[in-house]
């Protein structure tokens, strides 16, 4: 019965080992713009009619419409059967590389770390996604002794005093954080004194952009030899006029600055506040806090440590945490709790206000307590300690490779990640970091530079948290080793990079150019097409 | 307690052996090594203390739908409740396409191997901008408070000016946002409003609008339901006074309503939680901004815009960050106010609805609304003491209702739906004295006529 050509191809034979790097090629569906694939008259879906009764009692619902609210043409949005649109967005999410698909150790500072499925699905439950904000509090018991106990958890990391889960996220909570800074020296009569905050130029950008919005003046600290936030800078520039630091540690390079202490003292010694961006918390879980560390207010990015998805860049959640002098400020209302149930707090005269509506984002608040409620205080401190062994066992290897670097701090350890530098290998083949990301999507990877303005030259900056095996470290770095290879010995191929991407090379100059640049397919059709 | 070393299933080098191996790759005794730069004055130097775990995926599950289990969603309880975050029926695709791993769990990669998300985010503008009527249309935001105080900011940077006029019907809450947003460098000063219609108080805006005023903001439709009619008029007085006219919009109801931008708007702002998302306790809020195509405009977004651009392969489209250089990614405090996570998964989801939906049904769903809503308020104003606050001026999808009259409060009266499955309107007694006792009731396209007579009936028992 056997196949007729069998016999020629003579014994059978195993199928041959996986080569070292992955083939991998990303789905190109070549896909039209959705409104290409328009079809009059096609519906994806039919509201729900009113009933006749309704119909008949409204009357001509439009008749008290003053000429200029009426809308005389409906909107040329597409007109496509359901399974269409479906189509269409399933192909764009194959065009996409979320974490669940890929060795996602290449976005540092974005702490991309498995977000347990499980969770997910409990969000999913109409018990809380259709829980309206307003409900009697009778009925919400259950997400506020969520979002209650999620507090108190974050209480005990932080080790501070109070805690808000209002924002929506890490650049948000900034924001709160130094909304309650302003309103904390406006309450002493220093608000127009205290003019000015210090950041520093490996702090991520938003903590100079939200005391920037906030009204102040900021100064930046540069590096020092070591590449610790210049202590030096710091007393030159602290004074009466501080109004607060906002500064992490570990910062982007994951060196922990050891410091620390007498930043915040010296800080403190001139009436200064400190605010601690713990984005970059997931090493330390258990190992060191903002308490001990002299600092009045600290935030979370839960999308990040805590494990709530990216959703392609939000929605996240943020917590800030805050000790008992700067609990006054919080954003109303605070959950609480009275020992019988759990409650809203509006009453908090000095508050600043609203930062976002409601109470924070819920379905991610959940998912962020399973998450901690699934590992516990020896599960958080695993996850730090394994991140933090992913990280130098990550360096250990990369260090490796030719052309590649870890500026400062020569022979030390780092925290939860590195920003390394390709700067021999540029100077020796022409080859820039950013194309080695365009290379790296060849292989299934994403891979990111750095912030602006790039501090350390040719940087790239790696986070392995404690979601990826040994194994997985091992391909990402071979697939590193592999395209620094490549640089020396066939350049092109990383010059033209991606080649296996769903698209290839974009060409850049439009997009800084008014006439030219299309932020919509009606500006594009208006400029450029024919 | 057992002391077995706990492999977690989501720490994969938490198997023993491979931690070893790996310490002895890089040379570490220990991990504590990693941490040697910590000192020993701030290290936690014992065990936090935290609930003992769920090790398992079951055990887990049980505590959590424990907990959940003790909410009563709107499923279960007939609801009126809206006030910015309003329950619009979301379709299964929509669900569906952003539960995709591929979506779900991306972040920030490049426009290559990240082009879906590019393109999803590029068309999400591109459909608000048919609805919108306007060229450029940000990444989302955080949410409608966020959108309007970036919105009066761009204006006080446009026009070199420091007041904004806001409709004193604007929700309280956004209020509070928006002044600690914009301070210091903008003041809020409100327009009254004429207490038959709801409208803006047009001689007092003429008389408040001068030479520092940046920015004219209404709603369409406000906070308090009814559609601001005289819109066109006030963009004028916005436009005379060489202020910018920004209208905060609820966009699904532009199937039926003009965009602002066709009386006047220069920038339109809002929520897109009415587009295909889960209301989720106040988590499902994205924000827009949306302006005509004028490089001024575009220069002072502080928000991603994803653009279309050509590839090096005919045919093929891209897609990248226009006037990338005005973010503060680019130029940190030089930039324009700050940019980072927001909403993205939501105007992914924003795109899909609109879609779905196409110019037909938000045509019907926006009439259907009004239509409901017309219906609600003749029903209501039936029962005697119950009467529909500015029920000369159209409305969309909210309306006040005022139970002066009935000698009850709103408080009592909801307690009362509440006892027969209801939650009646958002108390607004505390908001706006000047309203008496009023609560604000959303019906839109998911409230049948049973639901809207079961209300009526429900109020006139609480009231007999």
């Amino acid at each position: 019965m056997s196949h007729p050509k069998a016999k020629k191809l003579g014994a059978p034979k195993a199928i041959a080992p996986k080569p070292a790097l992955r083939r991998f090629h990303q789905a190109r569906w070549d896909e039209p713009i959705i409104f290409e694939l328009s079809s009059p008259g096609q519906r994806g879906v039919l509201p729900p009619e009113p009933e006749e009764a309704i119909v008949q009692a409204a009357g001509d619902v439009f008749d008290n419409l003053p000429a200029s609210l009426k809308r005389k043409t409906p909107p040329a949005l597409p007109e496509m059967s359901q399974i269409h649109v479906l189509r269409h967005y399933l192909r764009l999410s194959q065009e996409n590389l979320g974490v669940d698909l890929n060795i996602d150790v290449g976005q540092g500072t974005c702490t991309m770390k498995y977000s347990p499925k499980v969770n997910d699905q409990l969000a999913r439950s109409p018990k809380l996604s259709e829980l309206h904000p307003l409900q009697p509090l009778s009925t919400v018991q259950g997400i506020l002794e969520v979002m209650y106990r999620f507090q108190e958890i974050l209480k005990e990391i932080s080790g501070m005093d109070y805690v808000t889960l209002q924002p929506q996220a890490g650049s948000q909570a900034i924001f709160a954080n130094i909304a309650m800074i302003r309103a904390f020296h406006e309450a002493r009569g220093e608000g127009s004194k205290r003019t000015e905050v210090i950041t520093s130029s490996f702090s991520h950008p938003s903590n100079a952009a939200a005391a920037k919005v906030a009204g102040y003046k900021i100064i930046t600290l540069p590096p020092d030899a070591d590449g610790y936030p210049d202590f030096e800078a710091l007393k030159t520039v602290v004074s009466e006029r501080t109004a607060a630091l906002l500064i992490t540690n570990p910062e982007d390079t994951g060196i922990f600055n050891p410091r620390i202490k007498e930043f915040t003292d010296l800080v403190h010694a001139v009436g200064g506040l400190c605010s601690y961006d713990q984005a970059n918390a997931n090493g330390l879980l258990g190992i060191t806090r903002a308490r001990e560390a002299g600092f009045d207010v600290c935030h979370f990015n839960l999308h990040k440590t805590f494990s709530t998805p990216h959703g392609c860049g939000g929605p996240g959640a943020a917590a800030c945490c805050v000790t008992k002098e700067m609990a006054p400020f919080l954003p109303i209302p605070t959950v609480e709790f009275d020992g019988t149930s759990y409650y809203l707090d509006f009453n908090r005269p000095q508050s600043i206000g609203k930062i976002r509506p409601w109470y924070g984002v819920a379905q991610n608040i959940l998912k962020a307590y399973a998450w901690v409620m699934s590992l516990g205080a020896d599960g958080l401190r695993e996850v730090a300690e394994i991140a933090v062994l992913n990280n130098n066992y990550l360096l250990h290897k990369v260090l490796e490779i030719r052309g590649a670097s870890a500026p400062y701090a020569k022979g030390k350890r780092r925290i939860e990640q590195v920003r390394y530098s390709w700067e021999k290998l540029a100077e020796e083949t022409g080859v820039h970091s950013e194309e080695i990301g365009f290379r790296a999507a060849d292989f299934g990877t994403h891979y990111w530079t750095s912030h602006h303005p790039f501090v350390v030259p040719e940087p790239m900056t790696l986070e392995p948290t404690e979601s990826y095996s040994k194994e997985d470290l091992d391909e990402y770095v071979a697939i590193l080793k592999h395209i620094a290879h490549e640089a020396y010995t066939n350049p092109e191929i990383i010059h033209s990079a991606p080649h296996n991407s769903p698209i290839h090379r974009i060409d850049q100059e439009s997009f800084d150019d008014p006439d030219a640049w299309a932020v919509t397919w009606r500006a594009y059709k208006r400029k450029l097409k024919k | 307690m057992s002391q077995k070393k706990i492999v977690y299933p989501y720490i994969p080098n938490s198997v023993p052996a491979t931690k070893e191996a790996m310490l002895k790759a890089v040379k570490a005794k220990s991990v504590e090594e990693f941490y040697a730069d910590i000192p020993d004055s701030i290290r936690l130097k014992r065990k936090m203390k935290l609930p003992e775990p769920l090790l398992s995926e079951a055990a887990l599950v049980r505590h959590v739908e424990e907990l959940l289990s003790k909410n009563k969603s709107t499923r279960e309880v007939l609801s009126f409740l809206g006030a910015g975050c309003a329950p619009h029926y979301v379709p299964a695709v929509c669900d569906e396409v952003n539960a995709r791993s591929e979506f779900l769990t991306a972040y920030a990669g490049e426009p290559y191997e990240d082009h879906g998300r590019f393109q999803a985010l590029f068309e999400y503008e591109s459909m608000m901008a048919e609805l919108l009527n306007m060229e450029v249309v940000n990444v989302p935001v955080y949410n409608s408070f966020q959108a309007t105080g970036t919105a009066l900011r761009m204006a006080g940077r446009l026009t070199g000016r420091n007041i904004a006029l806001l409709p004193s019907t604007v929700m309280p809450d956004m209020l509070s946002m928006v002044c600690g947003y914009v301070k210091p460098d903008m003041q809020v000063e409100l327009v009254p409003f004429d207490p038959s219609t709801g409208l803006m108080d047009l001689r007092a805006l003429r008389q408040q609008v001068n030479e520092k005023t940046a920015a004219v903001y209404i709603e369409n439709p406000s906070y308090l339901g009814f559609l601001e009619t005289q819109a066109e008029e006030i963009g004028k007085v916005a436009h005379e006074n060489g202020a910018i006219f920004v209208v905060g919009v609820d966009p699904i109801s532009l199937g039926v309503i003009n965009p602002p931008a066709d009386y006047g708007a220069d920038i339109a702002c809002g929520d897109i939680q009415s587009l295909g998302i889960h209301m989720n306790y106040g988590g499902g809020h994205g924000g827009f901004i949306a302006t005509r195509d004028e490089e001024r405009f575009v220069m002072e977004y502080p928000s991603r815009l994803f653009g279309v651009a050509t590839t090096c392969v005919e045919g093929e489209y891209g897609f990248g960050d226009v006037a990338y250089e005005r973010t503060s990614f680019a130029r940190r405090e030089e930039g324009k106010e700050w940019v980072g996570t927001a909403a993205a998964l939501w105007g992914i989801t924003a795109g899909v609805y609109l879609a779905l939906m196409g110019p037909q049904g938000m045509a019907e769903l926006g009439q259907g609304i009004m239509q409901r809503v017309r219906y609600a308020i003749k029903k209501l104003n039936q029962v005697p003491g119950v009467k529909a606050l500015f029920s000369t001026t159209p409305h969309f999808k909210e309306f006040v209702v005022n139970f002066d009259e009935t000698g009850r409060t709103v408080k009592e009266i909801n307690q009362a739906l509440l006892e027969k499955g209801i939650f009646g309107g958002k108390d607004l007694s505390a908001e706006f004295p000047s309203l008496g006792q009023s609560a604000l009731y959303c019906v839109t396209e998911i409230h049948t006529q049973a639901d809207i007579d079961r209300l009526v009936n429900a109020i006139q028992e609480v009231l007999r």
